[in-house]
């Protein structure tokens, strides 16, 4: 029986040699363009996650999966995991790698969070891969001296700029939010934040235009995302009296209970958070009673109700959003799909399979008009022309569009 | 340190108010976590195993109940009527201990019994499979974001409205309902025929078996017992806390199980009160050291207290486990 072994050992080791080898080539399809995305698919953020992808679907189903003579292909991946329940650092390094490792992938949609953006732009700069954020609003993932020292040159090991985003960014937003304050009669304010990259720094820019405004900063607090409640903070909080609490944060990093909790504490003043919790999810789990008539958020952006009435590309979008899905998209939806749009024309402009023929052609993009936020250009750090912040309210469960802020 | 910020402070009347606010606040979260820790303790002392399933049965707990409060008000029950709302909640407490009591003595049915003879560890690492299957249950059911859980209680302030401090109905409901349910259990496992048999069982298994007891029943009573315990946890908490989610479970498990741990594992007037230290360390900690090192400063307290008492703040006290 001995002499079959060696043939047999042969013929399975050749067989998997030529198998793999197929395998291999089929990877190489010289006019298959991969385009991924990496956002939190699985936990609360899923809901304007989802929006998000669809938009980005319906960005590359009208260019019918085509940029010039490349065949698109997309995926989408998530950076969150069951466990933790919002993003993960250790699922955007695997993503951020897998994206690296896989030849045909040329544009990586993401990240939702900016602090997973610290983690996979490196990586993925090193391998010249463009990366389109529709969400990220930390200042320092691009604008020198805006954010913390060393940024955004860290994220940028080839000194290349590989990173374009399509939202305006928390140095607007917050300091714009502290004037809206102002407006709104603000006198005092007690400034709240998650502690993460996102929220910390926004409220640390909306206290600095507060001190510049003349508004009074009681306190600021960080809290920690994982307490279940924060009734003793509210406490602390009530016994200073505010007019405002400001909450730099999401809705994964407890937005929803701060609002809660301040209510049950008898704190029954103004509360205003940032675009992280423009989003369904933060009135649901905020319970809409606790939130309704006094809780202002801004956006950057117009959001989709607001451009549901107004005429021009926003509208267009809308409305082809919910034939398509039966519904209203959320916030992001949009720059999901402008980003979607901007990966089809940076491929399309570039016309060859290579990473960093495409990260140029990205770059170069200027007056672009083909999306759905009018005509704008990408500035040398990457980021968006556009700088429109929107003012909501919370009313009758639903976001509210007020002003357009800063006009 | 802590002391020196207390005394600074001092000069200020409102100083003592706050305090007191603070320790109100503490004592009544402090409840909640005892209720959950004697759960965990309890199932130690009588098999020496950690059952980290038990924070999601108190999950899954915490979504019946939401999902019998929405029932309810879609067959038109009334929850703003006084009368209805009592014997509405008063209907939770009953049903959801009942289902979480079935959930802890089905997991300990087919999951710890088979390896009940086998080494210690594997039941542990069972525990801990059983509790990513219970959250994975949390999270088709509830779905991944927080649930907002119906705000039925009252949040009238007892002392007045406009009062300094703030103790409210819904604050008196925790205390009303948790202080009692602990006292019945003490009386129960002390004056009782079945706790006499539950703390036999706790100090020497064989032994109790050659004594006639039906030591897998006694186990059975004790995983039900603790089952229905988290089960009432589960409803005094979203109606306090007002926000449920698949993830509640592993936080709140954590500090349960720190809870017993500090109070000497397997002791059950060690559980309430290591229930009420951890209250107090995170209302305290908010308010004087920074919100931000309230988790921290709980397992600060933790390393603390077991460095100089290895057994718990009750743990040798009481020789036996439950």
């Amino acid at each position: 029986m001995s002499r079959f072994v060696l043939p047999i050992v042969l013929i399975v080791v050749l067989a998997g040699a030529t198998l793999a080898g197929m395998l291999g080539s089929a990877d190489g399809d010289p006019n298959l363009v991969r385009i991924v995305s990496s956002l939190p698919r699985t936990g609360s953020a899923k809901a304007q996650t989802d929006t998000i992808v669809n938009g980005i679907k319906i960005a590359l189903e009208e260019s019918g999966y085509k940029a010039g003579k490349f065949t698109l292909e997309y995926a989408d991946w998530d950076d969150a995991t069951a466990g933790a329940g919002q993003w993960t650092a250790e699922a955007e390094t695997a993503n951020a790698a897998r994206a690296v490792r896989d030849p045909d992938v040329m544009v990586y949609i993401g990240t939702y969070n900016s602090g997973a953006a610290k983690i996979s732009m490196p990586i993925l700069n090193k391998a010249h891969l463009l990366m389109i954020s529709p969400a990220n609003t930390w200042p320092g993932l691009t604008k020198p001296d805006k954010g913390d020292p060393g940024e955004p040159d860290i994220y940028r090991p080839t000194g290349e700029v590989s990173y374009l985003r399509m939202v305006p960014t928390d140095d607007l937003q917050g300091p714009l939010g502290a004037a809206w304050a102002k407006e709104l009669g603000v006198k005092r304010v007690y400034v709240l934040d998650d502690n993460e990259v996102y929220g910390k720094g926004i409220a640390t820019l909306f206290i600095e235009a507060c001190q510049d405004l003349g508004i009074e900063v009681l306190g600021h607090e960080s809290i920690d995302s994982k307490a279940q409640e924060f009734k003793p903070l509210m406490a602390t909080i009530r016994s200073e009296r505010p007019d405002m609490i400001y909450f730099g944060g999401t809705t994964q990093s407890k937005g929803g209970q701060i609002a809660k909790d301040m209510i049950a504490a008898g704190l029954d003043c103004k509360l205003m958070v940032p675009d992280a919790c423009y989003e369904e999810a933060f009135i649901e789990s905020a319970g809409p009673e606790n939130v309704n008539d006094r809780c202002y958020v801004t956006f950057g952006g117009l959001p989709p109700e607001e451009l549901a009435v107004r005429e021009g590309p926003g509208k267009a979008f809308v409305d082809k959003y919910q034939q398509r899905y039966g519904k209203m998209p959320e916030g992001y939806a949009i720059y999901g799909y402008e980003a979607g749009k901007v990966a089809v024309e940076a491929i399309r402009l570039a016309g060859l399979k290579d990473r960093d023929a495409i990260r140029k052609s990205g770059l170069s993009i200027e007056n672009f008009d083909k999306g759905a936020l009018g005509v704008w250009s990408f500035d040398e750090n990457g980021d968006t022309t556009l700088k429109t912040i929107s003012g909501n309210i919370i009313r009758g469960g639903h976001f509210q569009f007020v002003k357009l802020l800063g006009e | 340190m802590v002391t020196c910020l207390l005394w600074a402070d001092m000069d200020s009347a409102g100083f003592a108010q706050a305090f007191l606010q603070y320790a109100l606040i503490g004592l009544t979260n402090g409840a909640l976590f005892a209720l959950v820790a004697l759960g965990y303790t309890m199932v130690y002392g009588i098999i020496e195993l950690i059952n980290f399933a038990h924070g999601d049965v108190f999950m899954l707990g915490s979504f019946l109940a939401l999902t019998l409060i929405g029932a309810l008000a879609g067959l038109g029950w009334n929850w703003d009527d006084p009368a209805m709302l009592c014997a509405g909640i008063g209907m939770l407490l009953v049903v959801v201990p009942i289902f979480c009591a079935a959930v802890n003595v089905s997991i300990d049915r087919i999951v710890y019994k088979p390896l009940r003879t086998a080494p210690k560890l594997a039941p542990l690492v069972s525990a801990i499979g059983v509790s990513f299957l219970l959250m994975n249950v949390g999270l088709l059911w509830g779905g991944a974001a927080d649930r907002h859980f119906p705000d039925l209680v009252s949040r009238q302030n007892l002392l007045g409205e406009g009062a300094a401090i703030g103790f409210t109905v819904k604050d008196l409901m925790v205390v009303g309902i948790t202080v009692p349910i602990m006292i019945a259990l003490t009386l129960f496992v002390r004056l009782t025929r079945l706790g006499k048999a539950m703390r036999a069982t706790a100090q020497n298994p064989v032994a109790a078996q050659l004594m006639g007891i039906n030591v897998d029943r006694v186990i059975a009573l004790t995983f039900a017992i603790g089952g229905a315990l988290a089960g009432a946890a589960a409803v005094i908490y979203g109606l306090y806390i007002n926000t449920v989610s698949y993830q509640m479970g592993f936080q709140n498990g954590l500090y349960a199980f720190t809870a017993a741990v500090l109070g000497g594992i397997g002791n059950i007037p060690g559980a309430v009160l290591g229930g009420l230290v951890i209250g107090l360390a995170r209302a305290f900690g908010s308010a004087y050291v920074g919100e931000r090192w309230t988790s921290a400063l709980v397992f600060v307290i933790l390393i603390a207290i077991l460095v100089f008492r290895p057994a718990g703040l009750l743990g040798t006290r009481t020789r036996e486990k439950v």
